[in-house]
């Protein structure tokens, strides 16, 4: 602050000061960068500028397959990988007509949950180091590797894992994933009552989050906030109560509504939402134990031809396909060519198609020519849209309070930028 | 040290100067073996964490596979203090310029690690708005290739920084 | 209320109504937006009130050239209208419906920042992913995807497989 002494009146002269705080800094979740305008420490204006993680997705899933678009919309929100396929794909299900294997979609409730909860928890995590809890963000990756690992053996990745495609997916559980998912089942509830041992009552943890943050329900609908953040507010929307996909209105959860509207509010509202998840999770183990096998639908024209299995070295093409496809048979050998090299064709048309991602909603908007390729693929991403939200959150806070509520905004910058 | 003398073989300096030769390299030659292991044993990695690198580098400093063995849980969030930077994650054109500061702001001797395929060549991202590969724009010691590479993958390619920088010869 | 319903309901007020897939799409011409826009989300059997997304489709050999679509959706009721407009290729202007739903803004600049379209009474109309100084707009389908030899400020990068160490 540069105090000059007006000569006329005597009076100390105060100006605000700008601060850029990014793209590169240790509490902006990402390549965020924010303009504030300051006043001593409170923020009186702040702009946020995106941009950074800028990566042309759009545009490349033009180019490529829509096979290939998989590899690519997976990691635009790259915290929710299993989210951003699961729309993608259901959209150009939607545009083919064809419906996915009753085992696929228990199988993309599964993993879809597992991922609501690994994202949670680098949320968690993060917004923890953040605001100085730094013991909870090693538990919090601590949780989130046994669920990579999960995710490992079922799919080969830890992250970005190209699972669901179009018509179901690439692979069933593996042998020892069901007693995987279960050990983490039995374990998790526990380790959740530590995080909420941990903080809920914490002095410090209320300081820097009860009344930090505020957004009201009127503004979150204005400007298309939607996810923990509008139901914070009150307003009890979640996509997968109100348009269900993928069987959501066959399982038994709850979706956690606050009225508060504050940073505390989020967090509690993602820590019981992973509770409901593990309960869908163990309901969706239940159901594929006794569902019929397959998991990719039987449309030669559609469902991806590759079997994998797990080998001695990882996950890899079942040696007995091929066989199959080199020894035995041309046709099939065609077909495997013909799939993986020019894919799935999907008539013409523009679909858009919504999931409840852990930030809220994750919209995909599909435009087919009837080609190989598709035409446009617009996401609509929650982050992008809930980041909109933070002037208005911040502006009147101390600078502190704007790292807090930033936090719980829970911006995916992959999402933002795409 | 007394100089062995060899009929027959010119060595074209005198032997007191041979020998102040031999002394100062036994002298800098384990100044340069103890710098180069301090040096390795505790570098500090300033936070350059872009996209999904970034949660595989976390993990990496998190609890299961823990960086703080080889010295680095310390990610310095201000450049000036550190002499790592781990590229991780795709660098746009927007954010080239900011990559190109922070590596500008750091103090010699430092080292960067290109983390992930994005940050090496460009990765699946063959586009205009991503820069094909962090070396257009700094110096790379390391390549660890993958999409994203698992921590353990990391490690390794921090272990071979880790030789690199032991091996280096500062004084000679 | 089905998509049948909606469909009709909407055919009251704007005779261009297509339902496909279940989805209700109303194409507008751009002079009408705003009052099309105002009423879906007045309308009480509607109440449209929230804007998922506001993007664009280039499609270049046909005439008009862009196709910008709104995604509007009914919190209370739990449905879904897709509203589009027609733009013409040469400077392109959609009026802004930052007025009628606020979270436009954002979605506005981005359509801008990608393919040129210019939102009448837009607060801040100005690049938002891509640099500030970019020229061109990358998504029209007549804008190649660039890589290897995109030239940013005049830079070349020669293909990875052609570098050498130096």
């Amino acid at each position: 602050m540069r105090h000059d002494v007006d000569t006329a009146t005597g009076e100390i002269r105060q100006e605000t000061m700008i601060i850029n705080m990014g793209p590169q800094h240790p509490s902006t979740h990402g390549v965020l960068r924010l303009l504030l305008e300051l006043d001593g420490e409170t923020v009186i204006s702040c702009r946020p500028i995106v941009g950074y993680l800028h990566t042309g997705i759009e545009k490349n899933t033009e180019y490529r397959t829509w096979v290939q678009g998989i590899a690519f919309v997976t990691r635009a929100d790259y915290l929710s990988p299993f989210f951003n396929e699961l729309a993608y794909c259901q959209a150009a299900e939607r545009l083919l007509g064809v419906e996915v294997p009753e085992r696929a979609q228990i199988l993309r409730v599964l993993f879809c949950e597992l991922n609501r909860i690994s994202s949670h928890l680098v949320w968690l995590a993060t917004s923890s180091l953040e605001l100085g809890a730094v013991s909870v963000m090693l538990y919090g990756f601590r949780e989130r590797e046994v669920i990579l690992d999960i995710f490992e053996a079922a799919t080969g990745l830890r992250m970005n894992h190209a699972y669901i495609r179009i018509g179901g997916v690439i692979m069933d559980l593996p042998a020892e994933g069901p007693r995987q998912i279960r050990s983490f089942l039995r374990q998790m509830p526990g380790r959740i009552d530590e995080y909420e041992t941990l903080l809920n009552e914490n002095p410090i943890w209320l300081e820097r989050n009860v009344g930090v943050g505020k957004l009201s329900a009127e503004d979150a609908l204005a400007l298309g906030v939607t996810g923990p953040m509008l139901r914070a507010a009150g307003v009890g929307v979640d996509l997968r109560k109100d348009e269900p996909y993928c069987g959501y209105e066959t399982y038994d959860f709850d979706v956690p509504v606050r009225a508060e509207a504050d940073a505390y509010a989020r967090y509690r509202i993602r820590l019981d939402e992973m509770r409901q998840s593990l309960r869908i999770v163990e309901q969706a183990l239940d159901r594929w134990e006794t569902s019929p096998e397959p998991v990719m639908i039987d449309d030669p024209k559609v469902g991806w031809p590759v079997k994998l299995s797990v080998g001695p070295d990882g996950i890899g093409n079942d040696p007995d396909y091929l066989r199959h496809i080199m020894e035995e048979s041309m046709e099939s050998l065609i077909h495997h060519f013909k799939m993986v090299t020019q894919g799935v064709r999907v008539p013409a048309g523009e679909v858009y198609q919504a999931v409840e991602s852990p930030r809220g909603e994750l919209g995909y908007y599909v435009v087919s020519d009837g080609e190989h390729r598709p035409y446009r693929v617009k996401i609509r991403d929650p982050s992008f849209v809930n980041l909109q939200a933070t002037s208005m959150m911040v502006e009147g806070g101390l600078v502190a309070d704007a790292v807090a509520a930033i936090a719980s905004i829970d911006p995916v910058m992959g999402g933002v930028d795409r | 040290m007394p100089v062995e003398r060899h009929e027959g073989v010119h060595l074209g300096r005198s032997p007191e100067e041979v020998e102040e030769e031999v002394e100062r390299g036994v002298l800098l030659s384990t100044l340069d073996r103890a710098v180069g292991w301090a040096r390795k044993q505790s570098m500090w990695p300033a936070t350059f964490g872009l996209a999904c690198c970034a949660i595989e580098m976390m993990s990496a400093g998190a609890g299961r596979y823990d960086l703080s063995r080889w010295g680095m849980e310390l990610f310095r969030a201000s450049p000036r203090q550190a002499d790592l930077m781990i590229v991780a994650g795709r660098v746009s054109q927007k954010m080239a310029p900011v990559l190109r500061r922070i590596y500008d702001q750091m103090v010699e001797p430092k080292w960067v690690i290109s983390m992930g395929v994005c940050a090496s060549a460009g990765g699946m991202f063959t586009n205009y708005a991503i820069v094909q590969g962090v070396d257009t724009i700094v110096p790379v010691d390391i390549y660890v290739p993958g999409c994203p590479p698992n921590p353990e993958m990391l490690m390794f390619g921090i272990l071979k920084l880790q030789e690199k920088v032991r091996t280096t010869g500062t004084f000679r | 209320m089905t998509p049948e319903e909606i469909a009709d309901r909407v055919r009251s007020r704007v005779p261009d109504v297509l339902l496909a897939r279940g989805e209700v799409t109303v194409t507008v011409g751009r002079n009408h937006l705003l009052d099309v826009l105002t009423w879906l989300r007045n309308e009480p059997a509607l109440q449209m009130g929230f804007l998922s997304s506001v993007t664009a489709t280039d499609r270049p050999d046909a005439e008009p050239r862009f196709w910008v679509v709104y995604e509007l959706r009914s919190v209370p009721l739990r449905h879904r209208v897709r509203v589009k407009v027609a733009v013409r290729g040469e400077n392109p202007t959609v009026p802004s419906v930052t007025a009628v739903h606020p979270t436009a803004n954002w979605h506005e600049r981005e359509t801008f920042d990608f393919y040129g379209i210019v939102f009448e009474g837009h607060p801040n109309l100005t690049r938002i992913l891509l640099p500030d100084d970019w020229e061109g707009f990358p998504l029209r389908k007549d804008e190649e995807l660039g890589g290897v030899d995109t030239r940013f400020h005049g830079a070349f990068h020669p293909p990875v497989d052609t570098r050498t160490m130096a």
